[in-house]
């Protein structure tokens, strides 16, 4: 029973990664239909400012606390450079756009080894995070509570932002109709920029999550942008439930299968069963309905 | 937009060739001609057998691109899981090759094999490749195929695409390399089937035998080719290029969309997985770092820089990143990459059509600025 709480568990802190990872991705993809592989790079790009805030500044928790705004303004911005830069002329060319972020996505991973170097550098956590609680023979690593109090926390922000303020209601009205939204006189490229600003920075606050999991490095985020993009796909791109739902059950999933099997198997095993969920619903969990035939 | 069946090289709106009838009846043979004359007469004379076998190796990445062009130019896929068809091929191949090394020296295990111990039998699932036809002929084709069949199958029947179907051909490629990077006792993990001494009977470390192989590799490349170029005038060539311009329109007409992809995509692995099986002898390595996500990827940006919907462009283009990255990679890793990333960027973003199309672009610009009203409407 124990074994079986800790691998639900692990599962579920894995989910909360893939949920901060995949949360940014469901507000740019969802909205613009925007494939942007960078997304991993600006994961990278959090990780790497809570690294030289690190070094900057003394005492892991300060620096941890200043790291989560500071990544998010980092990483957002590069989002909303890049929509600015290339991503808005390709709008009507969604596959075009996933090669070109792509190629974004190689220059800036080089960068980040040129600046920082090949090998992967590690954080200190914060004492507070380093220790774990047990409950019932069950172990909550505290890193990995953070992480998950930390997803659950952007899930929320995220939702009341959606619902309840003018910017989310413009965000809501573009996802739906983009060409209503705009002759009610909603300026639709700025409304793309800051969902994308937005969808970026969550990039930037699950790259400060990954470094109390592990060491950081160039790579950090192409490790990932692979499974949430997943994610995105499985949850459906119309609304958050979504993507929460799939990211804890695909963290389960995989632990669970791993456990049982070998961490190759489970990859292989996880796909095999996105492509016959996709069989029953082809459009992921939750869709917009619409009357569109595409 | 108006689908053109004009000849070789074309996208799909180029403006109309102006040569006269008799010379444009011969154009695409013409240039088939002569690409033969160069890739099988005068390469193999005037190359080094170094820079030969080099040039072997970036054909094999053209064989790639001529599906890539088939599937993504002409049929709107974006492949970016060729790479596991690739692999497919190339471990048949190179699974068969492992085993008659091994039993050239009497062994009955390939040497990775005995290394990594997994006790004295070989896996049930290697026995097949003991046998020459079988994974010649069958397995680096059929398997590719048979695997792109069902996956296929599945995701456009229940008309799964655009990026959704690019995202689950990428994590394809992610999960194919990591299960081989897993079983290491029975595919040679991170290291992949490397090593490979001769190739049917004939010892590959023999300049005469490479020669050969680049031969092999170059017909094969002609052929195919001259394949996808029938394939791309046919009937079906104009149904794909419809699927792709307006999958709803072509359902309404009462075909099935997703046949008609399923079709493209198939033809494309068989020609990535004969394209890893004749990599293997050309190069003598197959490993998870040669078809995971990023070579998956690499697969298509030399069609794109090429021209994707442009046959020829697709190969040239192949070969020219190709010959681009081997020469800068080693000199200067970090400018490859940079110089990679940027031809993402300019290629697919600004120029679609790739440097197929730069004739059509340039020539448009300056009709528009001569003529505004005919360059408008070209």
């Amino acid at each position: 029973m124990t074994v079986v709480l800790n691998q639900s568990f692990t599962g579920i802190s894995i989910g909360a990664v893939l949920l901060l990872i995949a949360l940014g991705l469901t507000l740019t993809f969802g909205q613009m239909g925007v494939i942007n592989m960078a997304h991993g790079e600006f994961i990278m790009a959090g990780a790497y400012t809570t690294y030289v805030l690190q070094q900057a500044v003394s005492g892991a928790g300060v620096s941890l606390l200043v790291a989560l705004p500071l990544a998010f303004l980092v990483a957002g911005a590069m989002g909303a450079l890049l929509e600015w830069l290339l991503i808005r002329r390709l709008y009507t060319r969604p596959l075009d756009t996933l090669l070109v972020t792509w190629g974004v996505s190689l220059m800036l991973q080089q960068l980040a080894r040129d600046v920082f170097g090949a090998p992967n550098v590690q954080t200190a956590a914060p004492d507070l995070l380093t220790g774990h609680i047990t409950v019932g023979g069950v172990t909550f690593a505290n890193n990995r509570l953070f992480i998950l109090g930390l997803a659950l926390l952007c899930v929320l922000a995220l939702t009341l932002i959606l619902r309840l303020t003018p910017l989310g209601r413009r965000i809501r009205a573009v996802v739906q109709n983009r060409d209503l939204a705009e002759v009610s006189g909603i300026a639709t490229g700025r409304v793309d920029r800051t969902t994308f600003f937005i969808g970026s920075g969550l990039a930037g606050v699950a790259g400060v999550a990954l470094t109390l999991v592990g060491p950081i490095g160039p790579t950090t985020g192409t490790n990932y942008i692979v499974d949430a993009f997943l994610v995105v796909v499985v949850g459906g791109i119309a609304q958050l439930k979504g993507s929460v739902i799939t990211a804890f059950a695909l963290g389960v999933l995989q632990s669970v299968l791993e456990y049982s099997t070998t961490v190759s198997v489970a990859k292989v095993v996880v796909l095999v069963a996105i492509v016959v969920f996709l069989q029953w619903r082809p459009q992921g969990l939750y869709t917009l309905r619409t009357r569109s035939l595409a | 937009m108006t689908t053109t069946t004009s000849p070789a090289g074309t996208t799909a709106t180029e403006p109309p060739v102006t040569a006269p009838p008799f010379l444009e009846r011969f154009r695409v043979p013409g240039a088939f001609l002569l690409g033969a004359v160069l890739l099988l007469g005068i390469a193999p004379l005037v190359l080094s057998d170094f820079r030969l076998n080099l040039l072997a190796k970036y054909l094999c990445y053209a064989v790639v691109a001529v599906g890539v062009s088939l599937a993504w130019g002409r049929g709107g896929l974006l492949v970016l899981g060729q790479g596991v068809f690739f692999g497919l091929g190339g471990y048949a191949m190179a699974m068969h090759l492992k085993l008659a090394d091994a039993a050239v020296t009497g062994q009955t295990l390939p040497d990775f094999m005995q290394l990594y111990g997994t006790g004295d039998a070989l896996p049930w699932w290697w026995k097949p490749f003991a046998d020459p036809a079988f994974a010649a002929l069958a397995a680096t084709v059929l398997l590719p195929m048979a695997v792109a069949t069902l996956l296929g199958f599945f995701v456009f029947r229940r008309r799964v695409k655009g990026a959704y179907f690019a995202i689950l051909s990428q994590a394809l490629a992610a999960a194919f390399a990591v299960w081989l990077v897993g079983q290491q006792a029975t595919t040679g993990g991170t290291n992949g089937l490397t090593d490979i001494q001769g190739f049917f009977g004939y010892d590959l470390d023999d300049p005469v035998n490479q020669r050969m192989v680049y031969l092999i590799v170059a017909g094969v490349l002609l052929l195919l080719m001259a394949a996808a170029r029938q394939l791309f005038v046919s009937r079906y060539g104009e149904l794909l290029v419809a699927v792709r311009d307006s999958e709803e329109r072509v359902r309404f007409l009462g075909y099935n969309p997703a046949n008609v992809k399923l079709v493209a995509y198939v033809v494309a692995a068989g020609m990535a997985g004969l394209a890893g099986a004749l990599f293997v002898p050309a190069v003598g390595i197959i490993s998870p770092a040669l078809i995971g996500i990023v070579p998956s990827i690499g697969f298509v940006i030399g069609a794109a820089v090429g021209g994707r919907a442009s046959l020829l462009g697709a190969v040239l283009g192949a070969v020219a990143v190709a010959w681009t990255q081997s020469t800068l990679s080693d000199a200067y890793p970090a400018a490859w990459t940079y110089l990679q990333g940027l031809l993402f960027v300019v290629a697919v973003g600004f120029l679609p059509g790739g440097l197929a199309s730069l004739v059509t672009v340039l020539r448009r610009k300056r009709r528009t600025t001569h003529d505004p009203v005919t360059g408008g409407a070209a």
